[in-house]
């Protein structure tokens, strides 16, 4: 069992939201693309994120384009999972590639507000005096977020086979 | 209880005999590619600890997006491209001037019905056109390509879009696609395969087809797939280089949505800024100011489209300028034989290298702030062609050429009677 603050957002937040088009060719650091994370919908997240923080959202977070670094800023400060009502395909496959375990739950941004803290175990999310069964994951797929990302999962397959 | 297409093509990848929506499988390529991205993807692969490409003879690597190099850190990126192609002994390498990367993989027969194909380009929903899975994946995916020659996929639901009749004279593939996106909107895939369906696909030449799988990336779709036909495999024999086996949905696949679009009654569609879901009629476009005019693209830069135009310049000077960029050099020969070619640069366009050109706003026709743009191509996002202040309308060749004449929106027959 971890505890974890949340930041809450609405239904619909794209891509260019969470990290704007414009620079994607130019950023290339990890802490640069931190740094503009969110940064045209809530620009005071990256003042407020901690390591450990969780994303909470609406219907269709992360629909959109299919740049990776819309996952990878949240990631580089600290997130460790995003919850929402449900994702935009793209971006689902791109949390499971980056290691950022994406879950579905219909009702908890509805429940929960920005600062508060959410309780999450194995199976199951605790908030509101509520308790939520975390969706589980094809092991597939869960191998991949065990690993930290489909890039991690594969160095470790390469070292080990030596190649 | 029947299977899709996507259903079926993806257990062949992944050699099963059987998937089903929701089922997570490993899926082989038959083909990998990418493109001025390249060296992205080099950076990741090596990060796997991956030394060689496992299956280099796979992959197809095109130089499209900003050619010839616009900058000097571009040229560097192209180089470095060059010499990982070297390094690695990738063959199905297209250097600067062949084309856009979807263009010449098809041109070259790379990819085949019933096959699998990955590209680092969110519009590889193109290859729908030959009865292909075609799947954009993003540089960490391409890089995991690279390195296993497989990609986990979940098996997606699909949902059916069936056109019926024949499409009037002046309207095209372009015009069907936007209907669908002004119909179920840019989210509307909600990330589903589409499978299109229906009389009208057989009227539509190979120069149109790709138009409707390569827009179903703007609709949010895995993939997109038409029934692949004989002139489709008659146009793949002289190239192809293996057999293959086509593949078609059962007729009693399921589908969870399904959507139908009537051809023979559709007029002219124009896409307003800033989102190519902002679909009207072209009667609602009328006389909305033109500064510039471009024919070019993945989905609107093929013969038949610099054709469309050449039928309405034809013997008529142009008001605003022009951008013609063939999608390939073999677009360019086959325009150059027909005197196409000829039209448009005697009615007053510019011709330019083939590639992506202006699309992504690169180079070769970046509006001014407050400049509108008229393009066939597939995207019209605020900024998308390099600045944020510059409208710009999406619609098909005829349309686009009409408004070079008049320096606004205007029906083509007025400007062709
Ligand atoms: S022409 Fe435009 S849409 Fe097509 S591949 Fe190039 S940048 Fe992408």
């Amino acid at each position: 069992m971890t505890q974890h603050r949340v930041h809450v957002y609405g239904d619909n937040v794209n891509t260019d939201l969470i990290f704007a088009g414009k620079y994607t060719y130019t950023l290339r650091e990890r802490d640069e693309i931190a740094r503009r994370a969110l940064e045209d919908l809530d620009p005071d997240f990256v003042k407020r994120v901690q390591p450990g923080d969780v994303i909470v959202a609406g219907q269709n977070w992360g629909n959109g384009s299919s740049r990776e670094q819309a996952v990878t800023c949240l990631k580089w400060n600290g997130i460790r999972a995003i919850i929402a009502a449900s994702f935009g395909g793209l971006y689902l496959r791109n949390c499971i590639n980056q290691g950022v375990h994406p879950i579905v739950c219909p009702a908890l941004h509805t429940l929960v507000q920005t600062g508060d803290v959410i309780e999450i175990d194995d199976g199951t999310i605790r908030a509101a005096g509520q308790t939520f069964a975390i969706p589980p994951l094809s092991p597939s797929v869960q191998a991949i977020l065990d690993a930290g990302g489909l890039i991690p999962m594969l160095a470790r397959r390469f070292r080990s086979e030596g190649g | 209880m029947g299977q899709t297409f996507v259903q079926k093509a993806l257990a062949r990848a992944a050699g099963v005999a059987h998937a089903n929506v929701g089922d997570v499988l490993d899926v082989r390529a038959d083909v990998m590619f990418s493109h001025d991205n390249t060296a992205a993807i080099i950076r990741l692969f090596k990060e796997i600890g991956a030394t060689r490409i496992a299956y280099p003879q796979r992959v197809a690597i095109t130089l499209d997006h900003a050619v010839p190099a616009p900058t000097t850190a571009h040229a560097q990126n192209h180089a470095d491209i060059r010499a990982w192609v070297r390094e690695q002994g990738i063959e199905h390498f297209y250097e600067v001037g062949r084309g856009i990367c979807h263009q010449v993989i098809s041109e070259e027969a790379l990819v085949l019905p019933g096959e699998t194909i990955f590209g680092s380009d969110s519009h590889t929903t193109h290859f729908g056109w030959l009865g292909a899975f075609g799947m954009g994946v993003g540089r960490t995916e391409m890089a995991a390509l690279w390195a296993t020659g497989e990609l986990w996929i979940r098996v997606p639901e699909t949902l059916k879009i069936t056109l019926t009749g024949r499409l009037q004279p002046g309207v095209m593939a372009k015009d069907i696609a936007l209907k669908v996106l002004r119909d179920l909107r840019l989210t509307g895939s909600g990330y589903r395969a589409v499978e299109f369906d229906g009389d009208t696909i057989g009227t539509l030449s190979l120069d149109e087809r790709p138009v409707l799988p390569n827009l179903m990336a703007e609709f949010g779709a895995m993939s997109a797939y038409l029934p692949p036909d004989s002139l489709v495999f008659d146009a793949l024999e002289a190239k192809r280089t293996r057999d293959y086996t086509p593949i078609y949905p059962d007729p009693d696949a399921a589908y969870d949505q399904t959507h139908a679009i009537d051809c023979a009654a559709l007029p002219p569609q124009v896409a307003f800024p800033h989102q190519p879901d902002n679909v009207f009629d072209l009667t609602d476009a009328l006389g909305q100011p033109i500064d510039q005019a471009f024919i070019g693209t993945c989905t609107g830069g093929r013969y038949e489209d610099l054709a469309a135009a050449a039928a309405v310049l034809k013997g008529k000077r142009i008001r605003s300028r022009l951008i013609v960029i063939p999608a390939s050099a073999q677009v360019i020969q086959q325009a150059l034989a027909t005197g196409v070619l000829a039209t448009l640069i005697e009615a007053g366009a510019a011709l330019n290298t083939p590639g992506c050109g202006p699309c992504m706003g690169n180079h070769m026709g970046v509006p001014a702030p407050n400049e509108a743009t008229i393009s066939t191509g597939s995207r019209n996002f605020r900024g998308r062609m390099g600045t944020p202040d510059a409208p710009c309308y999406l619609a098909n060749p005829y349309v686009v050429a009409a408004a070079a004449v008049a320096g606004c929106i205007v029906d083509p027959r007025e400007v062709m009677a």
